[in-house]
């Protein structure tokens, strides 16, 4: 409708129409400098989606810190943050709105430079479509290639090549097919089979929105037009399997109990036998409930209220499938990991992963292989990186309900969280299960921990002991076990260097391997713990994820933490193995309270100073201290 | 990927913020909606009556009263806490108004500032509220373009646009430490159009100083303020006049401007809205105090 139609026509009927209208949800990505910001402020401005004031902002902003000249900087209308401004440069996803006649658009303005390509995982995780930006001048590069891997890696569907900066290139049509050829040699490498090409300029406005008078050899669509008209595929369409994660049981009163969840994929009738999954206890649909009346059925993208005819166990993070179409259960995945933290991914070290409306305990037991994306060649990893891309094996403390990423983003894409910090560390993609969890059974034994610990008479568990090197840890530790053993009990003492000299020989010092050093460790001392023993551990176990770790894998009670606290200057005098003078001289890594750090414990069972009174009186003080918890 | 084709983009907007708001309740252990009265809140309001139906939603409404807001917003707001039956808490900054700020002598920057952001986390503080959705829209503001939709804060309520969680397919991760908080922004990928088809589709009650009516005005810098009662000093020679206008945002009456319109239904001001081009915050003096003004007040915990 033209401003004149609006302003006379018949406002109501107008509003009916654009009710019906589709949304279409896309990301602009490319390099640093390729016009992202002014392909995305032109389509804005195009789309007639600036409003007076902001165009005012803009031709204020472009005369004071523009680089166009006297002429408009669209750059600026999306370039939000005044660090930006500044730097130039995009630095997070920013969401624009625009509209046309057609349809409605959400656009991710995803960054172009290298340490932020988890900003660009997280654009893209959303969208039906990547527009990926190449400057005419320069051809495919490595972030060309980089955005590309990472748009076919989240499963985007539809690609759009702008070759952007075409007056530069005097809009040269030779200039244009040798990008695209180059393009296309690299796409059908990672699996991109198809892809609309179309020569642009943003900064003039050629093909943006209307076919360029300047590019007569281009008889293609517009960008413009080609985002209105291009049908997306979808993955959760009707016609894949239906899948409902329960995200609230709602209970208002006694008589009623309704889950509520959103239905990510495929559609659900009154009526339907569902499954509730990882239960497998199944029921049928009795109603679908909405604010504005029951539904005889819902589809993918609605959100809902599911009530069951059964009284059958459902709670959050449960996922509703039809009893005939199942997701798969298994606790056990190969994944590829995008890690988005500073704070490398380490094998081992527990995280929590979360998929649909579950959190479950997770750890990362083998990085196959990193992919260098820029090459797509495979490395060897023991961790990865910020930004960084791996396939990794991922195991589960209980088996959850998912389908493959490529089947269903919703319940095959997760994140992984700091345990402690509460940080989202990365996300992964599932490729398939590593076995089926329903095969797993846990062998019973007659010959029980309970039946060990009888007839040791003692209360099995384990005394961890945590502090800088030279704190006073093997000293204590070893005292402790004398007197235990002198009372009868039965122990076994895990110190560092009988271990590293054994079951961990091949381990070295760096932040990885000391995950693992401390994760067998804890597995070891479980076992121990189940046969009976008072276990006792000397290590410096510098990370609280490691200890919260070992103290997770046993009973409540059975994991008694001794902090053994001196300031690092006491136990750096002290230096009884010369080890803090060799890491002052740098002649040792890795090196715990030099370059290493140590995370002392949050809520220790025990702290002992062993800079204040004697190594009886400590030793004394500690067997105190696990009197009173009962242990001893 | 918010869904099927089927669904028109209002439906699944409206499933978008369902979704987000049943997130909300079941990992938030005190979760609070900030009410602010406005249309934005009104929808809001209305989108979670609808995520836990039959049930009433299970947080109350925090209503932060600078007591410089319309008269007609303080009816509204009694009469729709009365209707939706949830808890409605009024928080007002005790030593703000010991202290006598008000708009007209300590300006908007310090009014907002004591009356609104300090406010605010007094109340959340008070109440010990770790989750507070917002109405917040993206398209609102250009600092606001960048927002996630559960916008973490610091135990001092400080929002580090550098340090924010990524937010990948439909997962948040809402998890926090005692004391830090998360802002929710369920309409985050609303646009004002959005919001104003939805008010008129769903027939959403709304503070009627959004339609066009005859009110008493005075014009200062541009701007056409409503003499909405005797708290507002005449400048020598400055007699209200009654001119017909309307009010695209509401905030406190001193700080929000009017428009003059014939726009007397949702309709036609949507009509307005689609022949106009000014956008929305412009007739709030706040955002134009200085550059980057929005984003500074986002680092300092205003909403």
């Amino acid at each position: 409708m033209s401003n004149q139609d609006l302003a006379t026509g018949d406002i109501v009927e107008y509003l009916r129409a654009h009710r019906h209208m589709s949304l279409l949800r896309f990301i602009t990505c490319g390099s640093v400098d390729d016009g992202k910001s002014t392909l995305i402020g032109r389509l804005l401005y195009e789309a007639k989606s600036l409003f007076e004031d902001q165009l005012a902002a803009l031709e204020a902003d472009s005369r004071k810190v523009g680089t166009q000249g006297d002429d408009l900087d669209f750059a600026l209308l999306v370039d939000g943050l005044s660090a930006e401004r500044e730097q130039g440069i995009t630095i997070d996803v920013a969401y624009r709105f625009f509209a046309t006649e057609k349809r409605k658009f959400i656009v991710a303005d995803t960054p172009g430079h290298e340490q932020y390509t988890r900003n660009m995982v997280t654009g893209a995780s959303n969208a039906d479509l990547a527009v990926i930006l190449i400057d005419a001048r320069q051809g495919v590069l490595t972030q060309t290639r980089r955005h590309s891997f990472l748009v076919s890696l989240l499963g985007i569907r539809q690609l759009v090549v702008a070759v952007n900066k075409m007056d530069l290139v005097e809009f040269s049509q030779a200039r244009f097919d040798a990008i695209v050829a180059d393009y296309r040699a690299f796409a059908e490498r990672i699996g991109i089979a198809e892809f609309t090409a179309i020569p642009v300029s943003a900064l003039r406005g050629d093909n943006v929105t209307m076919r360029s008078a300047a590019m007569p050899w281009y008889t293609g669509a517009s960008l413009l037009e080609h985002l209105e008209a291009v049908e997306v595929s979808r993955l959760d369409a009707g016609d894949s399997a239906l899948r409902i994660p329960v995200q609230w049981v709602n209970r208002p009163n006694q008589d009623f109990r309704g889950f509520a969840g959103t239905v990510v994929s495929g559609e659900v009738t009154v009526g339907d036998r569902l499954r509730v999954q990882p239960s497998g206890r199944e029921s049928t649909v009795r109603r679908i409930m909405t604010h504005d009346g029951d539904l005889p059925r819902a589809v993918a993208g609605q959100a809902i209220t599911v009530v069951l005819e059964d009284e059958v166990d459902v709670s959050r993070g449960d996922v509703l499938s039809r009893a005939d179409a199942p997701a798969e259960v298994a606790d056990q995945f190969e994944t590829t990991i995008v890690w988005m933290h500073d704070e490398p991914l380490l094998p081992g070290r527990p995280y929590l992963l979360k998929l649909g409306a579950k959190t479950v305990s997770a750890s990362i037991t083998d990085i196959k292989y990193k992919i260098q994306i820029n090459t797509l060649e495979h490395l060897a990893a023991k961790s990865l990186a910020l930004n960084e891309i791996a396939v990794c094996n991922v195991s589960l403390d209980r088996p959850i309900a998912f389908d493959p990423y490529h089947v269903n983003r919703d319940t095959g894409g997760f994140i992984l969280i700091d345990r402690i910090e509460n940080h989202t560390l990365g996300a992964g993609l599932i490729h398939f299960a590593l076995r089926r969890a329903h095969n797993i059974h846990v062998q019973p034994v007659d010959v029980n921990k309970e039946a060990r610990a009888l007839q040791k008479a003692q209360r099995p568990c384990v005394i961890w002991f945590t502090g800088l090197s030279g704190a006073g840890k093997s000293t204590l530790a070893n005292g402790l076990e004398r007197h235990l053993h002198a009372a009868g009990r039965h122990t076994y003492l895990l110190d560092g260097d009988n271990v590293r000299h054994g079951l961990n020989r091949d381990l070295g010092f760096t932040e990885a391997d000391r995950v693992e050093n401390i994760r067998r460790v804890a597995e070891v001392a479980k076992l121990m713990v189940d046969a009976g023993l008072i276990v006792i551990t000397a290590f410096i176990s510098p990370f609280r994820a490691e200890r919260h770790l070992a103290r997770e894998m046993l009973a409540e009670g059975e994991f008694i933490e001794v902090f053994v606290d001196v300031p690092l200057a006491v136990a750096e005098a002290r230096d009884p193995k010369g080890l803090y003078r060799k890491a002052r001289r740098g002649e040792l890594a890795n090196f715990t309270g030099i370059d290493s750090p140590y995370e002392p414990p949050e809520a220790p069972e025990v702290i002992v100073r062993t800079d204040a009174g004697s190594a009886e009186e400590n030793l004394a003080s500690l067997v105190e201290r696990l009197r009173a918890l009962g242990i001893g | 990927m918010a869904g099927s084709p089927d669904l028109t983009h209002l439906q699944q907007l409206e499933a978008e913020s369902i979704h987000i708001m049943r997130e909300v309740v079941a990992e938030a252990d005190n979760p609070v909606m900030l009410y602010s009265i406005g249309k934005d809140s009104a929808v809001m309001l209305h989108l979670a009556m609808k995520a836990f139906h039959p049930a009433v939603p299970p947080f109350p409404l925090l209503h932060v009263d600078t007591i410089w807001k319309f008269r007609a917003m303080y009816a509204f707001r009694d009469a729709m806490a009365k209707t939706v039956g949830m808890e409605l808490i009024v928080h007002t900054n005790a030593e703000g108004l010991a202290m006598g700020v008000n708009p007209f002598t300590h300006g908007s920057a310090v009014h907002t500032d004591i009356m609104k952001t300090q406010a605010l986390k007094q109340a959340l503080d008070r109440h010990k509220f770790d989750v507070a959705f917002g109405g917040a829209r993206r398209d609102e503001e250009k600092s606001r373009a960048k927002e996630r939709i559960f916008s973490f804060r610091t135990a001092q309520h400080r929002w580090d646009p550098k340090n924010q969680r990524p937010e990948l397919w439909r997962l948040y991760n809402a998890r926090k430490r005692p004391g830090e908080s998360i802002r929710a922004f369920p309409l985050s990928n609303w646009t004002e159009l959005d919001i104003w088809q939805y008010i008129h589709v769903e027939n959403i009650p709304i503070v009627p100083l959004y339609l066009a009516a005859e009110r008493p005005v005075v014009e200062r810098n541009g701007t056409l303020i409503m003499v909405d009662d005797d708290r507002m000093p005449l400048e020598p020679g400055e007699r209200p006049q009654m001119r017909k206008v309307r009010f695209r945002t509401l905030g406190c009456y001193p700080l929000t401007g009017a428009i003059e319109s014939q726009a007397d239904t949702v309709p036609e001001i949507i009509r307005e809205m689609l022949l106009a081009r000014t956008s929305e915050r412009q007739g709030r003096v706040i955002d134009h105090d200085s550059t980057g003004s929005m984003e500074k007040k986002k680092q300092e915990g205003y909403f």
